[in-house]
């Protein structure tokens, strides 16, 4: 399908039809001093000055070693992922979704939705959004349109969610008059306490959001958590990693049977584990599942399965009616656009391994942080923050401030992991570390002989 | 277009009705013929919980058929007392029936029903016809 922009003989036709002399003259409401004026943006670049441009900038990143993970992982993608996203037929700036044009795109995402939602335990998946930090204020907006039993709009907001993430929360539901509540952690731990949770027993909250695993890797007792929402009225919004889903229980399935319903509410989260790569930091994509019962109030696109005039299956969006082109302001969401390529890969992705072979991800990840932090654990001035059972990530403490000596293992080619002393002062020196399937023993070994020279070297200096 | 206007309910410009003498003296409140005809085929009601507060014009029930969703709202200032749950499994019946099964909810209204607000059947008849110009 071609999308060509309008020429300059179809712009003059449309203006000379609507009586306006230039595009300016559509503008001209926006007072003069409220404009940006002239964009301080530099001249067009041929594609061969772009692809040097671009590969000059790329080779500054270099090729380290990378122990960061805090929300974006590094997986290993098998070749035929991106070579089949890529493909003409879904290669596209723009997802198309009309059901006569586009039946191979809404059955991929259809497909997709159907996978979120085995993966999730959930009834029902949409068609992704923008990432993870955004798909959970999204499920927070959601949460105050579906839980009727609450008028607070204060979601209460553990200090083991992912800082960005409930930064990104406030920003997009704050001005919406919701309020965030934070909730502590056990130090010791490394997870959400449940004393923590009892002066709030019997108040009125929207919901409680859970991370499983939590932004420090460890596991949180979900069970627990999910069935104190549950019996305070209080909606559960889970934010899972999905790789991290191939070996935990469901979001669907936890906690008990509560007025004949169990598990979490919504679920959401970035996608980007799932075949889509670091790059810098975007695009990824989030994605959001949820019960049947809340499905009206779900934002964003979901692909339904149907027949057509004759009877033979297809695919179409449904649900539209709550939707930016029909309810404009009063639609469930005014992000509702849906990452199509990035959920494209992820679909080839989950497809090319299939449950197993993500289990194996999961496991192999998780067996390699394991094996990083027993070994950065014997290193000297370096112990384990927690005791809580972790993922594929865990918090270290140093006996001395992370940064210099990240930037010590910066220039060994060594990323050594995310220094968590300004997001978590009462942490002291914490240093959260990552490894995934991507790395080997060797790898493990560079970083521990690295780390106990960078240390012992500033233990010298000092 | 469909367009039955009982004369003994009052209407609202926004295409709602509202029975006066409804049990214990509550106003029962629903859409019009009209309103009905226009959305087409509804695929989901949703009404507002017993118990809740409505102040006058307040959006307080949603009708949603394959193409649209569009608010109803409160034609008074009161509590709801009753709901029509049957609409939850069964939309169609606001279609069929707009006047009678299609009901949406009863309001207990705190003080006297703001006339200037509302119109008579005939009143609502010829807005109607001023619309469709």
């Amino acid at each position: 399908m071609a999308f060509i922009p309008h020429t300059p003989e179809d712009i003059s036709r449309m203006l000379e039809v609507i009586g306006a002399r230039s595009i300016e003259d559509l503008f001209d409401e926006i007072p003069a001093d409220l404009r940006a004026g002239v964009l301080n943006v530099p001249a067009p670049l041929s594609e061969m000055e772009i692809a040097r441009l671009m590969t000059e900038r790329a080779a500054l990143d270099g090729r380290p070693l990378n122990f960061i993970g805090a929300g974006a992982y590094e997986h290993h993608i098998p070749a035929p992922v991106w070579a089949i996203a890529t493909r003409g037929e879904f290669y596209s700036a723009y997802t198309p979704y009309q059901a006569e044009a586009s039946q191979g795109t809404l059955q991929l995402i259809y497909e997709y939705q159907s996978m979120m939602c085995a993966l999730t335990g959930m009834e029902v998946s949409n068609a992704s959004l923008y990432d993870g930090a955004s798909a959970l204020a999204e499920a927070c907006l959601m949460a105050v349109r579906s839980n009727r039993g609450s008028s607070s709009r204060r979601i209460l907001m553990p200090r083991t969610v992912n800082p960005t993430y409930a930064q990104v929360a406030q920003a997009i539901a704050g001005n919406q008059d919701i309020s965030f509540v934070p909730v502590d952690f056990d130090r010791t731990v490394g997870r959400t306490a449940l004393d923590a949770l009892k002066p709030f027993s019997g108040q009125d909250f929207t919901a409680l959001v859970v991370q499983q695993p939590n932004f420090f890797g460890s596991l949180e007792e979900v069970d627990a958590l999910t069935d104190w929402a549950h019996h305070n009225k209080i909606m559960l919004i889970a934010v899972v990693n999905p790789t991290s889903l191939a070996l935990l229980k469901a979001p669907g399935e936890w906690g008990a049977v509560v007025a004949g319903a169990r598990g979490a509410d919504i679920v959401c989260g970035e996608g980007q584990a799932l075949g889509v790569p670091l790059s810098s930091g975007g695009p990824y994509f989030g994605f959001m599942a949820t019960r049947m019962q809340y499905v009206r109030q779900m934002p964003g696109r979901i692909v339904g399965g149907t027949v057509d005039v004759e009877g033979r299956p297809g695919f179409t969006l449904t649900l539209q009616a709550r939707e930016q082109h029909i309810r404009r302001s009063k639609a469930t969401s005014n992000i509702c656009t849906n990452q199509g390529l990035m959920v494209t890969a992820a679909t080839i992705y989950m497809s090319l391994l299939g449950p197993r072979g993500l289990e194996a991800v999961a496991q192999a990840s998780m067996q390699r942080t394991y094996d990083l932090v027993s070994a950065l654990n014997k290193v000297p001035g370096v112990k384990r923050a927690f005791t809580a059972p972790h993922f594929h990530e865990a918090v270290l403490l140093l006996d001395r401030p992370p940064a210099p000596i990240l930037a010590a293992l910066s220039r060994r080619g060594i990323l050594g992991g995310l220094d968590l002393s300004e997001r978590y002062p009462e942490l002291g020196h914490a240093l959260l570390v990552c490894a995934t399937e991507t790395k080997l023993d060797a790898d493990i070994a560079a970083y521990t002989s690295g780390l106990a020279e960078v240390m012992s070297a500033s233990r010298a200096a000092a | 277009m469909s367009n039955n206007i009982p004369s003994d309910l009052k209407y609202t410009k926004s295409h709602e009705w509202v029975r006066q003498g409804a049990p214990n003296g509550t106003l029962e409140i629903g859409i019009t013929d009209h309103a009905q005809s226009a959305l087409g085929d509804l695929v989901f009601v949703e009404v507002p919980d017993v118990g809740r507060a409505l102040s006058e014009g307040e959006a307080c029930a949603v009708v949603e058929s394959v193409k649209a969703a569009s608010d109803v709202y409160s034609p008074a200032a009161g509590k709801v007392v009753a709901n029509n749950s049957a609409l939850s499994g069964k939309p169609e019946l606001l279609n069929e029936d707009p006047y009678g099964a299609g009901w949406l909810f009863r309001l207990e209204t705190s003080g006297t029903l703001n006339a200037a607000s509302l119109m008579s059947a005939s009143a609502y008849e010829s807005f109607l016809a001023e619309e469709a110009k």
